[in-house]
Order: C-alpha cells, then structure tokens, then sequence
C-alpha cells in the first residue's frame, strides 16, 4: 500500500469519525459513519486481509449500518427537541480523549519493535487460509458464536415486541428488524 | 510500505475520536454510532498487528468482533426502541429514574 493512499484513507477515515460525533443530525452521522468504515475496509484490503475487508463492507455497511438506519427512521429522531449542550462536559471529554491519544503513542512508541514484516504468502488473508484457521484453531468459539447470534435474534425480537394492548401498526419494524438481524 | 506504527497511530486516534463521541454526545443512537467507531479501530490495530506478525489469527479475531458487534447492535437497537416506547425520548439525560 503507497503511503500517499494511506494518508488519504487515513485523513477520510478521521474526518468522517469525527463527523460522527459532531454532526448534530444522526442520519448525517450514520452517514459519516459509513465512509469511516468504508475507508478501513480499505486499509484492511491494503493490509492483506482481503476477506476481512469485504466482510467488514458486507456485514457492516451491508447490515448492521442499515440497521441503524432502519431504527432512526423507525423512532423519527429529527422531530425530537435538540440534545442540551454540555460545555464542562465536553471539555473534560476532549481533554480525556486527549490524554488518551497520548498515552496510546506513548504506549506504541515504548513497545519493542514488532519483528520485519514476515513475508507473507501469496494467500495471505484469503478466504481459504481464513477459513482453516476458523474451522481448526477457532472451531469451538466459532460454534459459541452461532449460539450468541441465535440469542441476539431472540432477545431483540423479545424486548422490541409490542405488548399485546398496544397499537399492532408499529409492531411491523419489530419483525423488519429481526429479519435484518437474521438476515446477515 | 507503509510503517506498522502509522496503522497503530490512526487506531488510537480513530479510537479517541470514539470515546470522545460516546461521552459528549446524550443521542443514544449516536453514542452507540461511536461505540461501532472504537470497535473498527479496534479491528484495525488487530489486522495490523496479525499483518506485522504475518499470522491469520488477528483476522479470525476481526471476524469475531465483527460478529459482537452485530449481536451488540441488535439487541442495543431493541432497547432503544423499547425505551423510546416507553418515555419518547432517546435522550441519555433524560433517562434519570436511577438517579439518587
């Protein structure tokens, strides 16, 4: 990866993060969201992990991205009052982020040097030697996975049914959501 | 080729910007927006380091948060909606009943 695509990517994928939290409207930030993602999805594909950069496009801005839009558009933020400002509290948390951005430089630049980028083989990141590695080494927790996914379905469908009394015209995105959850 | 510690340097930064996004902001969707946005730097500093090493395993690890991250976003959408049900709002201060 050419370091000029990389500082492009980098700068995109930093101004649009923080797009997301300083546009006051959520649908701008879902939106600013999207292309952070999408630009580490790239740097994933210049890392060599291939597989992992289509799935984080796919799984990602595919599913769980729409997701949220589904939601704000389910709940129809935009006619709700502005959040209040809190000016201490912003403070503080920019001088937190800040002081945490220092420490994980600090932290970086202490750690011994990793060794010379072990030459990769040409298959490096594929789905093949992925999925080895998944089903061999990772086989039991990805098994554990599939249970946690089930109970994620369950559990959404659970809490955002409607209780019986209540108007059937909303209960509608209840299943929508589920079927997305399902979906991926 | 680009250093390994540039990937590490925009991680951490990508992950600040999150954390930052999650205690200003009082939108419960948008804190939960930056929480997806820590997870992804998260995600990168992992395939940077599986990269460095030339090892799969960092990136079966992405796969996994991935996988979190979905199940997260389900059933944290769910107790949005329910919430907003039942008080209208999606506002984290106003959702002060604990509050002594």
């Amino acid at each position: 990866m050419p370091l000029w695509l990389f500082a492009f990517l980098a700068a995109l994928s930093v101004i649009s993060a923080l797009g997301v939290v300083l546009q006051r409207n959520p649908v701008h930030c879902l939106l600013a969201l999207i292309v952070t993602l999408l630009a580490i999805a790239v740097l994933f594909i210049g890392l060599g992990a291939v597989t992992v950069g289509f799935l984080q496009a796919i799984v990602y801005v595919g599913a769980i991205l729409v997701l949220f839009l589904f939601v704000i558009w389910l709940l129809n933020i935009q006619a709700l009052p502005a959040e209040r400002s809190h000016l201490a509290l912003k403070f503080f948390a920019s001088v937190g982020a800040a002081a945490l951005v220092a420490e994980l430089f600090v932290f970086f630049a202490r750690a011994p040097a990793t060794p010379p980028a072990a030459h990769p083989t040409p298959d490096y990141g594929s789905i093949a030697q992925l999925s080895v590695s998944l089903f061999s080494d990772y086989l039991i927790a990805f098994e554990v996975t599939s249970v946690l996914l089930l109970v994620a379905i369950v559990g959404a469908i659970a809490l955002a049914r409607r209780v019986p009394e209540a108007r059937a015209s909303r209960a509608v995105p209840a299943e929508a959501r589920a079927a997305e959850s399902e979906g991926w | 080729m680009v250093p390994t510690s540039y990937f590490l340097a925009l991680s951490a930064l990508l992950f600040a910007i999150g954390v930052t996004g999650v205690l200003v902001r009082r939108n419960l969707i948008v804190m939960f927006m930056s929480i997806e946005v820590m997870l992804n730097a998260v995600n990168l500093a992992f395939v940077t380091f599986a990269r460095a090493h030339g090892s799969v395993d960092g990136q079966v690890i992405v796969f996994f948060v991935m996988t979190v991250a979905a199940a997260e976003a389900a059933v944290g959408l769910a107790i949005i909606i329910a919430i907003f049900r039942n008080r209208e709002t999606v506002n984290a201060d106003e959702l002060n009943l604990m509050r002594w």
